[in-house]
């Protein structure tokens, strides 16, 4: 008995991740306007901090992963308007879906989406800014963090959604939540560069706050789905 | 002060009153006496916190006289702690059992931990201005206090744009379980990291790092403040709790006229 | 049952239906729901027997969708409980959405899927072994057959319908909800519509539905219930009651006509 239902949970896992990847990718738009808007992102702050060899280093994790972030939050925002009138999410919550289910397929399906964006600009990145980025340990640093933001952003945009409180609300719920991810995210990525004697385990420390927040989170969401 | 909705000696407290006429007199004389009681004690206790402060603990040696903005500062910061963790217990326990009490028991709990935060942030800022020569600094420590709060200026953001809707309680609800993730990492932040913000002076589990007149007037500052952060609780939950149930009255009578009235009714 | 009839329309309101079977279709115990402190359903209590047709009607902002959704375990009680094919929605929510279809006056389809896309994704998601094979029957029933592989974007409200129609039976539903699911259809999928819901009938399955079309909902339902401001006004035999009994119930009078002084029963 377990075992069928884990194995039904897995086929609607799946299922969801599918079917999410195969409706972005068929509406090439949000892919469009994401990877430019990292790209820009990327341009604009080697033009603004008039970059010398010297600066890179310290400035470029950070414009890294402000680029990363604007591309999220770009990603995350068509979720928030697929599912504004939450009459596909409906119709979906009504088959014998486990809630937690749902959410992490979602945070999967965003991860994914985020992932191809950030596979994309890191190249370019190297090049832009002349840094090493190009390291094995870049991977689990951009996934967690990845991660940590699609989960969060997956799990109060569904709640601004479900409580109609979008625009002002949604920015002010998710900004002091991201903001670990993405210090944990940069610290961690200077650390590739500039390692410091005894500084703390960032990528550690990214890996906590996911698996903590994404628990939770899938618990919750049924709260935050519910009628 | 006295409660405005007298409530009918039965239930429990009722039946412990029948049973054991001391203790009933006792709580009888609680229940009628007991907030200007507590207004009192903490109004005494703000007194000779008051003196403690500014009298009785000895000044620091290198700081001088501000440090004394640590016998506000400290209680107020553990105290919002405590407040959201309240926060935490009332969502939690609010999203298993459905009851409404829970939900504004973390409601009240945010709207103070919010305001006893707020005045932690000013009291650090001037403290840290007076010593270090700035208003702010992003340390891990102040950064994390600074999320905190925001955390929970979005939790009200989202009550009050939500009103007093159930789908608004359990949004605010996950808001408050979520959000607490951050108040551990906060608290721990200067143990964690070099921080400009000074070490826990009381760590818990560990050896004291004041003197024990310093540590005496903290004490009773302590107690003061979490006597003030008792009475605001239960007044704000009282208010609250009227307020909603005046709520579901007036439209219980608004409903039944438009019954009575058959406007499309029975 | 419970026939709230009111006595002045007892002899034409047919007493209970005949042999009740095994199962409940649907049962309500005192149920609330309310958003905020002002209650849409106001304690409802009715049952249905299994395998019978029940058309639900009511002004607008009665309650008829709240209710529809409270079945189909989307919201949840307020207070009170609710059954639907034998399964409390709150307690046993996971069991009800396997035993419940839905389809609502919005199609709400994944547009960028194509139709057979969008059945086989909910036949996964009700663990449904032979989903193709559903979905090609499925598409051949609601004459979507030869659009299976276009994208839903590109349908019109009537297909969008159908395919809804489809998604809402895949699973072969003991019980089928059904929300104003005739609201700006062509007449070949109200045809559809109402041949589904007699197929059902014949088979002993239980229907529930809503709908502003009082004839229609009249021909369709077995039984009746009418909602008005969140409280049951009728509960009873469909055949008791015509248009003009309906909309006198809408505007709180009794089905036999108004009573001396205007007052209601």
């Amino acid at each position: 008995m377990l075992n069928d239902g884990v194995r039904l949970a897995w086929t609607q896992f799946w299922a969801i991740v599918w079917k999410d990847l195969r409706a972005e990718a068929r509406t090439r738009q949000a892919w469009m306007s994401m990877g430019l808007f990292a790209l820009l992102t990327l341009v604009v702050f080697n033009f603004a901090f008039d970059l010398r060899v010297t600066n890179q280093a310290t400035v470029g994790p950070g414009a890294l992963w402000i680029a990363f972030i604007f591309a999220s939050i770009l990603g995350l925002a068509r979720n928030i308007t697929a599912e504004q009138d939450r009459g596909p999410m409906d119709r979906l919550l009504m088959t014998p879906v486990d809630r937690s289910v749902v959410y992490l397929a979602k945070v999967v399906g965003n991860v994914i989406v985020i992932s191809v964006i950030e596979t994309v600009a890191l190249p370019i990145f190297a090049l832009l800014y002349n840094l090493p980025i190009l390291q094995p340990m870049i991977a689990p640093i951009t996934l967690l963090g990845t991660v940590g933001v699609a989960a969060v952003g997956t799990q109060f945009a569904a709640l601004a959604a479900n409580t109609r409180a979008r625009e002002l609300l949604t920015p002010l719920l998710i900004f002091p939540l991201i903001v670990p991810v993405v210090i944990g995210a940069v610290r961690a990525t200077e650390a590739l560069f500039t390692p410091i004697h005894g500084d703390a385990p960032w990528l550690g420390l990214l890996a906590a706050f996911d698996v903590i927040f994404l628990s939770i989170s899938a618990v919750t969401f049924q709260f935050v789905v519910e009628e | 002060m006295q409660s405005a909705i007298q409530k009918p000696a039965n239930g429990r407290l009722g039946g412990i009153a029948r049973r054991a006429p001391a203790l009933g007199v006792a709580l009888g004389w609680l229940r009628r006496y007991g907030e200007l009681a507590l207004l009192g004690v903490t109004t005494l206790a703000m007194l000779l916190t008051i003196w403690a402060a500014f009298v009785y603990a000895p000044t620091e040696l290198i700081e001088g006289p501000v440090q004394r903005i640590f016998y506000v500062h400290v209680p107020l910061a553990w105290i919002s702690y405590l407040a959201f963790f309240f926060v935490l217990l009332g969502s939690v326990v609010y999203l298993w059992r459905r009851d409404e009490r829970w939900d504004t028991f973390a409601r009240v709990n945010a709207e103070i931990g919010v305001v006893f935060t707020t005045l932690v942030l000013i009291s650090g800022s001037l403290w840290g201005r007076a010593f270090w020569g700035a208003w702010w600094v992003w340390d891990e420590r102040l950064t994390t206090s600074l999320l905190m709060w925001f955390i929970y200026v979005g939790y009200l953001a989202l009550r009050s744009y939500t009103g007093r809707t159930a789908q608004g309680a359990r949004a605010a609800a996950v808001v408050g379980i979520l959000g607490f993730v951050v108040t551990p990492i906060n608290y721990m932040s200067v143990k964690w990291w070099r921080t400009l913000h000074p070490d826990q002076v009381l760590p818990l589990g560990g050896t004291p790092q004041l003197p024990a007149s310093m540590i005496v007037a903290l004490m009773i500052s302590l107690a003061a403040f979490t006597l003030l952060y008792a009475l605001l609780t239960i007044e704000v939950y009282k208010l609250e709790r009227a307020q909603a149930e005046a709520e579901r009255l007036r439209i219980q009578v608004e409903l039944a006229g438009q019954d009575a009235m058959g406007i499309g009714g029975e | 049952m419970n026939a709230q009839t009111l006595p002045i329309d007892a002899a034409r309101a047919t007493a209970t239906p005949s042999a009740a079977p095994l199962a409940e279709g649907m049962r309500l115990a005192g149920l609330v729901k309310a958003f905020d402190a002002r209650p849409v359903l106001r304690g409802l209590t009715y049952t249905l027997p299994a395998g019978r047709t029940l058309v639900i009607f009511g002004p607008n902002g009665a309650g008829k969708t709240t209710l529809l959704r409270t079945l189909a375990t989307l919201a949840r009680p307020t207070a009170g409980r609710a059954w639907v094919a034998g399964c409390d929605v709150a307690e046993e929510a996971g069991e009800a959405r396997r035993r419940v279809g839905y389809v609502g006056h919005q199609p709400h389809i994944y547009e960028d899927l194509t139709a057979r896309e969008n059945l086989l994704f909910f036949a996964r998601m009700y663990g449904l072994r032979d989903g193709a094979a559903r979905a090609d029957a499925l598409l051949a029933r609601v004459g979507l057959s030869r659009r299976a592989n276009d994208r839903v974007r590109a349908f019109s409200r009537g297909q969008a319908q159908r395919l809804a129609l489809a998604r809402g039976v895949i699973h072969e539903p003991a019980a089928l909800l059904l929300d104003e699911p005739d609201t700006g259809l062509d007449q070949e999928a109200l045809a559809l519509l109402e041949r589904l819901v007699a197929e059902r009938r014949e088979r002993g399955q239980t229907t529930i539905l809503t709908t502003h079309h009082l004839e229609r909902g009249l021909r369709l339902g077995d039984e009746a219930l009418t909602l008005v401001r969140g409280r049951i006004a009728y509960a009873g035999a469909a055949s008791a009651l015509d248009v003009a009994a309906v909309e006198r119930l809408y505007a709180g009078q009794p089905i036999g006509g108004r009573l001396e002084g205007g007052a209601t029963c």
